[in-house]
């Protein structure tokens, strides 16, 4: 889980700049993430920490700059696109499972239809997935009839199925009721422990210490700091974020 | 009473050649309503341009004139034509005229029926590495047809008693036709009038109850 496990970076952002209309959202972001590395996005409200997210797995073009996601700059559309996008998990605020389909087969969805696995091994799969997030016994149910807690953790269980080589996660506990909240973060924790390498978008602070290598501050579209969680978090270096964590702090 | 019994078999005979243009336009006209849709939403502007502007066309088109316009202009004119039986020439126009113009209204209550489908559900798909299609194929449109089904009947509804107007174009022995045929004869009937509005509240109705029973038990929970 050290740095520099591997000699290239997976992800590598150079210079990028995004726009929404007049906004400037993304203001020359330079970024790497190592293989295996867990980071933390932290900052205020619209400071551009989804956005970030977002563009990696091209979910947001960009109109400046490279990113190069494992040795290869993001292919712009198709069939390319859609096989990096298989190789990045995503875990949204929200869960987005898909509202249609069972809990089981959320998860084998990607595997059958975008890798071609067969029904019966994507299946097998499945469940061995989501007996390790603890929803086995819900395979059959609707994602409505699950709770947010457990949602969320089909939604990571239903990442896992690619076998992706990074996962992005976005807020992945801000619609959590309180006490579903710490079971989201021992799956993450647990995944972090096995060497994935995760970009998170949260305020959980006690995630931070406990499985960050590094912790980025954004605000107005920039990368104002970063550093380790227990620099950061105790001896911030920059205004903007002594001022931001005494916010957090205080609730 | 009597015109009813007498003309009985002419007319279930004429009812059945409803039916068969309902069923047939039916089908058609949720194929091509999908793939209408499918054009309007898509990322190409040329098919989302194409899409449209079918759909704004024939939707605001009487269907007594498409009718006319595929058996006069279509058929006669630029000489199309299905077969070399000029009953089910005429029969073949009709089905492509109203299946179009149903399809056009498929397609607007699918595309009302995509906007009750988060944007979280495509995005997810689309993380997952799902194309275009397969998102559209395999997330959104399921959704949106199970939210759209009760509308969807009443399009087919809709599309039953068109039949009735069939005989504008095609000349086709369909229910209305025939009465209008007896009428013509033996003078205007009562219960042949009421036993064919019988006769289509029999089939409409109970479609009806169907679709909005499945609507209420296909809908998707959020
Ligand atoms: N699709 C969009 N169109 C226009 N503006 C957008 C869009 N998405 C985001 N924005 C704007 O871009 C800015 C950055 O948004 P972003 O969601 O990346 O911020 P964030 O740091 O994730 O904020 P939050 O903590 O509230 O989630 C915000 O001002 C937001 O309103
Ligand atoms: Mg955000």
């Amino acid at each position: 889980m050290t740095e520099n496990g591997h000699a290239s970076p997976l992800v590598q952002m150079e210079n990028v700049n995004k726009h929404f209309g007049a906004l400037h959202v993304l203001r020359d972001i330079n970024l790497t993430v190592s293989r295996g590395e867990v980071l933390v996005v932290i900052g205020p409200s619209g400071g551009g920490k989804s956005t970030l997210c977002r563009t990696i797995n091209r979910l947001e073009t960009i109109d400046a700059g490279k990113i190069v996601f494992d040795g290869q700059v993001l292919p712009d559309e198709g069939k390319a696109l859609a096989k990096l996008r298989s190789e990045v998990g995503m875990v949204f605020q929200s869960f987005n499972l898909f509202a249609h389909k069972t809990i089981r087969e959320n998860v084998t969805l990607g595997p059958t239809k975008v890798r071609g696995t067969a029904k019966d091994q994507a299946d097998k799969r499945a469940m061995e997935l989501l007996e390790r997030v603890g929803i086995a016994t819900q395979a059959d149910k609707y994602p409505a009839q699950l709770s947010g807690g457990q949602q969320q953790r089909v939604a990571i269980a239903r990442a896992l199925a690619m076998d992706p080589k990074m996962i992005l996660f976005d807020e992945p506990t801000s619609a959590l009721d309180p006490e579903m909240v710490q079971e989201v973060l021992d799956v993450m924790i647990g995944l972090a422990r096995d060497g994935m390498t995760m970009m998170v978008v949260t305020h959980e602070m006690g995630f931070a210490r406990r499985a960050a290598n590094r912790v980025v501050f954004m605000a107005d579209g920039q990368i104002v700091e970063e550093n380790t969680p227990d620099e950061f978090f105790t001896n911030a270096q920059t205004d903007r974020a002594r001022d931001f964590l005494s916010k957090i702090l205080t609730h | 009473m009597d015109e009813l019994i007498e003309y009985g078999p002419d007319l279930l005979k004429g009812f059945l050649v409803n039916l068969q243009l309902s069923a047939i336009c039916t089908v058609l006209a949720l194929v091509l309503g999908t793939i209408l849709v499918a054009m309007r939403v898509s990322p190409i502007p040329v098919l989302r341009a194409a899409g449209t502007t079918v759909v704004n066309v024939i939707r605001n088109t009487p269907l007594t004139l498409l009718l006319a316009f595929s058996a006069l202009g279509l058929s006669d004119t630029l000489g199309l034509t299905f077969s070399d039986e000029p009953y089910d020439n005429a029969f073949w126009l009709v089905v492509m005229a109203m299946s179009i113009y149903a399809a056009t209204f498929v397609c607007e209550a699918l595309r009302s029926g995509i906007n009750t489908v988060p944007m979280g559900q495509a995005e997810a798909a689309r993380a997952v590495g799902l194309t275009f299609m397969q998102t559209l194929r395999l997330i959104i449109l399921p959704q949106a047809f199970r939210a759209v089904i009760a509308p969807l009947g009443s399009v087919v509804i809709a599309l039953i008693k068109n039949t009735t107007v069939a005989q504008a174009g095609g000349l086709l022995a369909d229910a209305a036709f025939v009465m209008y045929d007896t009428f013509d004869t033996t003078g205007v009937s009562i219960p042949i009038f009421i036993g064919l509005v019988i006769a289509f509240m029999a089939v409409t109705l109970p479609i009806g109850w169907f679709t909005g029973w499945l609507a209420k038990r296909l809908a998707v929970a959020r």
